[in-house]
């Protein structure tokens, strides 16, 4: 049993890296895109 | 995609995941001579069905990108490479695991396994190629190449062992199903739940992608 279970822990604990990682990247790059606009708007008004 | 279109399809992967839980601990028998260390097939066999299938896709769209020029299909291409990559881990953990009771030994250099590492790799080193390239074009036409000739190790590990003496079983034949009906059942509802599961992580995933694009153009724009 200790083997199944080990197994099946592999599948969540891949899932939620994976899962995790696409959720941090995307929070950075969407802070990213706000600091970049803020930037560029004094420029679109000039 | 909108929102809502893509928490619903969050929602039915979940409980499909959910469901296939239940096949395979509930609802499949417990296998005569492997007893219920075989229950770890309903999950290792769908993720390296889903790791085949995102390298598959990553191809196509590597042809995509260098018949049509566009980005976004170097897009799709890293984004269901890095899904297949972690579900080809998936896959050889989780048959490592199953060989240690089965076969007692974690690893063997039998053909099957020998060549799931060496695809493994193959698309570890398209992940390294792309962060050694700075320019976007060109990152994405030697990725692309890259996509196309690596695809190349996916259908020799698929029939490795159809074509060669391996001791790794032998599920799905042209002659029919090793399984009893309720564990092909089990089988069959895994796969298409891990199917479903590789959508969503891709729309996730290729999100990021886009956003990545945005930032660069961005960028660009001000230099």
């Amino acid at each position: 049993m200790g083997y199944l279970f080990g197994a099946y822990a592999v599948f969540w604990l891949v899932t939620f890296l994976l899962v995790f990682s696409i959720e941090r990247r995307q929070r950075e790059l969407e802070k990213e895109v706000e600091a970049l606009r803020k930037k560029q708007e004094p420029l679109m008004e000039v | 995609m909108s929102f809502r279109w893509t928490t619903f399809l969050i929602l039915l992967s979940a409980l499909a995941i959910i469901g296939g839980l239940y096949m395979a601990f509930l609802f499949a028998p417990t296998e005569a001579t492997m007893g219920d260390v075989q229950r770890i097939f309903y999950f290792h066999v769908p993720s390296a069905w889903v790791g085949f299938f995102a390298f598959f896709v990553t191809f196509i769209a590597s042809i995509a990108y260098l018949w049509k020029g566009d980005l976004k299909w170097d897009r799709l291409a890293i984004s269901s490479v890095e899904i297949g990559v972690a579900f080809m881990t998936m896959a050889i953990i989780t048959g490592s695991i199953w060989a240690r009771p089965v076969w007692n030994t974690w690893w063997t250099w039998d053909p099957r396994l020998t060549l799931s590492a060496v695809v493994w790799l193959i698309y570890i080193a398209y992940i390294m190629l792309r962060a050694a390239v700075e320019n976007p074009a060109r990152r994405a036409r030697f990725a692309a190449v890259f996509g196309i000739a690596g695809f190349a190790s996916v259908p020799l590990d698929f029939f490795a062992i159809r074509w060669w003496r391996t001791i790794h079983p032998v599920i799905f034949e042209s002659k029919g199903f090793h399984l009893s009906p309720r564990m092909l059942m089990t089988m069959l509802f895994c796969l298409a739940a891990f199917t479903l599961l590789y959508f969503v992580l891709l729309i996730q995933r290729l999100r990021l992608e886009n956003l990545r694009a945005e930032v660069e153009r961005i960028k660009s724009r001000r230099k």
